[in-house]
């Protein structure tokens, strides 16, 4: 394990240096002066002589990415131009939202695409293995915005069920949150369960047809049991590194689904600060987005050999 | 039995290519696939002949009126005619699709070639590479990319193709290292011919299947993209019409005129079922033992 770790991480640093460079870059796109860019429409010229002593904009290129990764490895992910707030401030307080709303999506898509998974693998070639087969395919084609407008059509203003927008934190009024929550958490989950579901049924066919799950059969279990105890187990383990995989998906989702349901979320920080061009967050919310991608591939990989034996050797 | 002996000489003169085409025609969802994306490029090339109004033409006495036999799928909020709109919206699409699959492709099969081919240093700095690029979510990576280069369609295509671009690095390395230790390749290498030669002639014909599986799944990832980039204002401006833009105007009205958000989404939704149809109609075809 020991090893194993070491192995690992040393992978990761060098990705990490890259994914540095990478997002140190982008702003390397920008035409012209980024700091009259920065300084917004007013370019104040005592403001863009500050940028330029901050941004070390004067420096050579090695030396500015020394500066604002030496910032970065202390936790400075710079300022947002428009809010006058450290961008990782900023960050944190929009990711519990997004959390929120990642998690139920987690929920439902395990739920949908678990259930659909098995069936279609134990009634294979069968109409429900169709359905299931027909219900991926529209979940992988839907774009989740457009899935989101179409809700609160028939939703909110057909039927007036749920509320069109806006969020209301759980621990004011959980009722109102849930309300709020569950037609993105169902938008986000719909696309994650179609990948789920794909998965599962073919894991769940090969191991369906193991010599260890024909003994189960054959020393007379439950059919029920044998399925659920003996080969869902083992059919699972892969989605693990399936579930660390689609946290890109999520957090892409989480981006267009908080736009249309107008969730103030980490989503919705990274359009507005496009918008605003406060660039600086955006180059956070990317940078703290690949970090926490790598490192739960990091954790993800150490679930995985922990729990399948056969690694551990 | 007469027919089945005659049969299999015919079927052993098949080249791969026509074995893969016959294996393609039985599979009726790749076939439907095809057949919706030929139209939606009909649609998009007689554009001009085929809508029934200007896109652009606004009118006063037309907003956001119901769809009528003038207007099949209504008006917007300032008199356009949808349906014209969302056939000139097929171009913006197809076009986004089109360009940054080939930037995906003209990208990451040289760089994949290079690094499987090539191997050791050269190899471990591109993976490290691809390994960063991969851990920005695609969209979150062309949303940074389209921010900082600033709001266009073409921004969009490359922003959306240089995102992509990982995938293809991967997907060509994997294939080449398994390719470059066949005996096909030692005996070219045995006859004297370079690396060059052995690299563009006897190992990439051999890589291209999985390629054009990925190739038609990345266009469709590539549809949805474009279309995600222009709901957020960042992909086509107005108001040169555009699906992702259509429906980020949409969403303003959806409870007085809700056609604005119906159409435009549907035509992203099947021109992106199609491709994937195709594409997993083609990966059956191309790869027999998968199921």
């Amino acid at each position: 394990m020991g090893t194993y770790l070491i192995q690992r991480l040393a992978t990761i640093l060098p990705t990490l240096f890259f994914v540095s460079i990478l997002i140190f870059g982008l702003q390397q796109l920008l035409p012209g002066d980024p700091a009259i860019i920065l300084a917004g429409e007013d370019r104040d010229p005592s403001v863009v002589a500050h940028l330029h002593e901050k941004l070390h904009l004067d420096d050579p290129l090695p030396m500015r990415y020394l500066y604002w990764a030496g910032g970065v490895l202390r936790g400075d992910l710079g300022e947002s131009v428009r809010i006058q707030k450290p961008v990782l401030e900023l960050i944190l307080e929009k990711l519990p939202v997004t959390l929120e709303l990642a998690l139920l999506a987690i929920v439902i898509a395990l739920v949908i695409g678990l259930t659909a998974g098995i069936v279609s693998a134990v009634y294979k070639d069968t109409f429900w293995d169709y359905a299931a087969n027909v219900f991926a395919l529209w979940g992988l084609s839907t774009p989740n915005f457009w899935l989101g407008i179409m809700m609160i059509l028939f939703f909110s203003v057909t039927l007036g069920w749920l509320p069109a927008s806006g969020y209301v934190s759980p621990f004011e009024d959980l009722k109102a949150n849930l309300a709020s929550m569950i037609m993105p958490a169902f938008v986000l989950g719909n696309a994650i369960a179609a990948v789920l579901m794909r998965h599962i049924r073919s894991a769940m066919l090969q191991v369906l047809n193991s010599d260890y799950v024909r003994t189960a059969r054959a020393k007379g279990l439950d059919e029920r049991v044998v399925i659920l105890k003996h080969a869902l187990r083992n059919a699972l383990i892969p989605v693990i590194t399936l579930g660390a995989l689609e946290f890109g998906t999520l957090l892409s989702g989480a981006v267009l689904t908080e736009q249309v349901f107008s969730i103030p979320g980490f989503g919705k920080l990274i359009v507005d600060a496009v918008f605003n061009r406060d660039y600086s967050v955006v180059q956070g919310v990317v940078l703290f987005t690949a970090t926490a991608y790598i490192v739960l591939n990091l954790l993800a990989d150490l679930a995985y050999f922990v729990v399948n034996p056969r690694l551990r050797g | 039995m007469a027919t089945l002996a005659a049969d299999i000489p015919a079927l052993r003169e098949l080249t791969p290519r026509q074995r893969v085409l016959r294996r393609l025609k039985h599979r009726h969802g790749a076939m439907l696939g095809l057949g919706v994306v030929v139209s939606f490029v009909v649609i998009a090339l007689f554009a001009p002949t085929l809508a029934p109004h200007d896109p652009l033409q606004t009118s006063w006495t037309e907003v956001r009126k119901a769809p009528t036999a003038a207007h099949l799928f209504g008006t917007d909020e300032i008199g356009r005619d949808v349906a014209s709109r969302v056939i000139w919206g097929a171009r913006a699409s197809l076009l986004a699709g089109l360009v940054s699959v080939c930037i995906s492709l003209s990208l990451g099969v040289p760089i994949g070639l290079l690094a499987g081919y090539v191997g050791g240093w050269v190899d471990a700095l591109i993976s490290r590479i691809t390994d960063a690029m991969l851990a920005c979510p695609f969209l979150i990576l062309a949303i940074a990319l389209a921010a900082f280069l600033g709001p266009s369609l073409t921004n969009a295509m490359i922003a959306i193709g240089i995102s992509a671009t990982p995938v293809f690095i991967r997907l060509t390395r994997a294939q080449v290292l398994s390719v470059k230790v066949e005996d096909y390749v030692e005996a070219a290498r045995a006859v004297g011919n370079s690396h060059l030669r052995i690299a563009l002639r006897h190992i990439l014909p051999n890589v291209v299947a999985p390629l054009i599986v990925q190739a038609t799944l990345a266009f469709a990832a590539a549809v949805i993209a474009e279309a995600s980039l222009s709901f957020l204002g960042l992909g086509q401006q107005p108001p040169a019409p555009s699906w992702g833009s259509m429906l980020n105007t949409a969403k303003n009205y959806i409870d007085n005129a809700p056609w604005m958000a119906v159409w435009p989404g549907l035509s992203i939704f099947l021109l992106v079922l199609s491709f994937n149809l195709l594409g997993d109609g083609l990966r059956d075809a191309l790869d027999p033992r998968h199921r």
